[in-house]
């Protein structure tokens, strides 16, 4: 004698059985939905951090060899063994750029730190000696006051002939714009999941209801009130939206761990430039995702009770 | 019109579903608290619908309704509901729900009305033993037979005590030794002194009790005087 058993048998009936497997199939698709997003953001946010507040500068390699015509050129044309950049070159370029209001900081890059940064894409075989490679100077800028770039281009350029400064704005602006319309899509999946599943629970919770009419209107002719009916619906949907959001959660928990691994393996270009956005969810990005099923047997819960709660108020 | 505060009163009251044609016609009666009454007729005279407004399943296309001295065209939904808690009903097809057990069944009445469990558990065990049913407290509707079926459903009705209690057709699917047996524990309800309203096309049976009589004809009432002693007698041979 199960006393506070539910009176109406919602699970047994039909439609209602669809229900945690359809939403546990919704709270799948959107955990993946969310986590990318939440991934997204988190990358853009890191990009941005990183790259906005530094320049890169190049200069050319000595003339002597080949006069480079873009730096770019001069990083992976020349294999033959070459000299140094010119030390004048560097020093001249370095009292520009620390003499320049609103740059914090200039460093230049080692050899070994220039080679490191092209081994992902000419392997370790070849020695820094054995390339031409441009000298880089790490430029931090003071975010208060930034300089006027176009001045300290043209200042940059009398100094040192050749020498290029890449403020990384464009690759970032057309990388932010990818990345904002992967993320708008994404959330636009999250809403339509929602909506479909709202949609769901209401068709499965009266087709319930249509099996169980007799039940509900005995309820009704002995006395119960319509909040009672109405909440026998909802705690089970309730019930059955959260074992199958929990389902469907475990599911996408494995998933995205899967996707956490395989982003870690592909992640061979290592920490100094982090393209790949792997899978790095916050604590709270956790708790957003864990929240899922929660969301889910709320919203079939509510919509039970509102369904029930219109159908109930047709009988007199 | 009758003059005391009636349990039930209809004045000219008409039922049509939809646009389909009246199946009710200007039905006018007033049934005293505590007495006992044969709603009687053919099979589509009107019997059921009759029964559904006054246990308020539906309202009337026309006419007035009254309640426990209630007019129900002054009442809101909300209102009904206290009133719906004095209704007893025995269902014709006994409405009862198949996958819970004999005993939660007949709890059902008290649970929806907020009961605590200490409280209605030995009333519904008590009932359960007066309709010959001790034994079967765990059992499921679907294992039990016919009888029994109506037995639960009758405790079911009576278990919250109501002033008034309405049964449709509940002698229809059993035999006639069965028949009067269940016919003797309305008539100890009505002692106890609750109102009864029986619908039975077995209009043997209902000339056999010597009760008033409401006959419907063609959803028309019709009066008919109470069979005299010795046509009971033939009706019950």
């Amino acid at each position: 004698m199960n006393k506070s058993s539910l009176v109406l048998p919602f699970d047994r009936g039909g439609a209602a059985r669809f229900l945690p497997w359809l939403v546990a199939l919704m709270v799948f698709l959107a955990a993946l939905s969310l986590a990318a997003v939440m991934t997204l953001q988190h990358a853009l946010a890191g990009w941005d951090e990183s790259l906005a507040g530094t320049m890169t500068v190049e200069l050319p390699p000595p003339p002597a060899i080949s006069p480079p015509a873009s730096p770019a050129n001069a990083k992976i044309k020349n294999k033959v063994p070459a000299a140094a950049p010119g030390d004048g070159d560097l020093s001249s370029a370095l009292a520009v750029l620390r003499a320049t209001p609103g740059i914090s900081n200039a460093e230049p890059l080692s050899r070994d730190e220039v080679a490191r940064l092209i081994a992902p894409y000419l392997g370790n075989a070849l020695t820094p000696d054995d390339l031409d490679l441009p000298q880089l100077i790490d430029v931090r800028l003071d975010p208060a006051s930034p300089p006027d770039l176009d001045a300290l281009k043209a200042r940059l350029f009398s100094a040192v002939p050749g020498a290029s400064l890449d403020d990384h704005r464009l690759w970032l602006d057309r990388l932010f714009l990818f990345a904002r319309s992967v993320e708008i899509t994404a959330l636009l999946i999250l809403a339509l999941i929602g909506f479909v599943a709202v949609l769901t629970v209401m068709f499965v919770t009266r087709t319930g209801l249509l099996v169980h009419r007799e039940a509900i209107e005995l309820l009704h002719l002995m006395g119960a009130r319509d909040g009672y009916i109405a909440g026998q619906f909802e705690r089970e949907a309730l019930r059955l939206g959260i074992a199958g959001g929990l389902a469907g959660l475990a599911l996408s928990g494995l998933t995205l761990l899967a996707l956490g691994h395989a982003a870690a393996a592909a992640d061979f270009l290592g920490d100094a430039v982090n393209l790949v956005p792997a899978l790095h969810l916050k604590g709270w990005n956790w708790v957003a995702l864990a929240c899922l099923p929660l969301a889910a047997g709320l919203v079939a819960g509510l919509t039970a009770r509102l369904t029930v709660l219109a159908t109930l108020l047709r009988l007199p | 019109m009758a003059s005391f505060l009636a349990m039930v009163r209809f004045e000219n009251v008409g039922m049509r579903y939809g646009r389909g044609p009246e199946v009710l016609r200007d039905i006018s009666f007033g049934l005293e608290p505590g007495s006992f009454h044969f709603l009687t007729g053919p099979s589509g005279a009107g019997k059921t619908t009759l029964l559904r407004l006054i246990y308020l399943a539906q309202r009337p296309s026309r006419g007035l309704i009254s309640l426990f001295g209630k007019d129900l065209a002054g009442l809101t939904r909300r209102e009904l509901t206290p009133l719906r808690r004095r209704i007893g009903i025995v269902f014709q097809d006994f409405r009862l729900i198949p996958h819970l057990s004999a005993f939660d069944n007949v709890a059902l009445p008290l649970r929806v009305t907020g009961q605590p469990e200490s409280k209605l558990r030995d009333n519904v065990r008590e009932l359960l033993e007066w309709v010959g049913l001790a034994d079967k407290l765990d059992s499921r509707p679907p294992t039990l037979s016919g009888g029994e079926q109506q037995r639960i459903a009758i405790a079911r009705a009576v278990v919250g005590r109501p002033s008034l209690l309405i049964a449709d057709e509940p002698t229809g699917n059993v035999d006639d030794a069965m028949a009067l047996r269940l016919l003797h524990l309305f008539e100890q309800m009505n002692k106890l002194g609750t109102t009864l309203v029986i619908a039975t096309h077995n209009a043997a049976l209902a000339a056999q009790s010597g009760r008033s009589l409401l006959h419907l004809e063609n959803g028309e009432l019709v009066p008919v005087s109470p069979s005299p002693p010795q046509m009971r007698e033939v009706a019950a041979s």
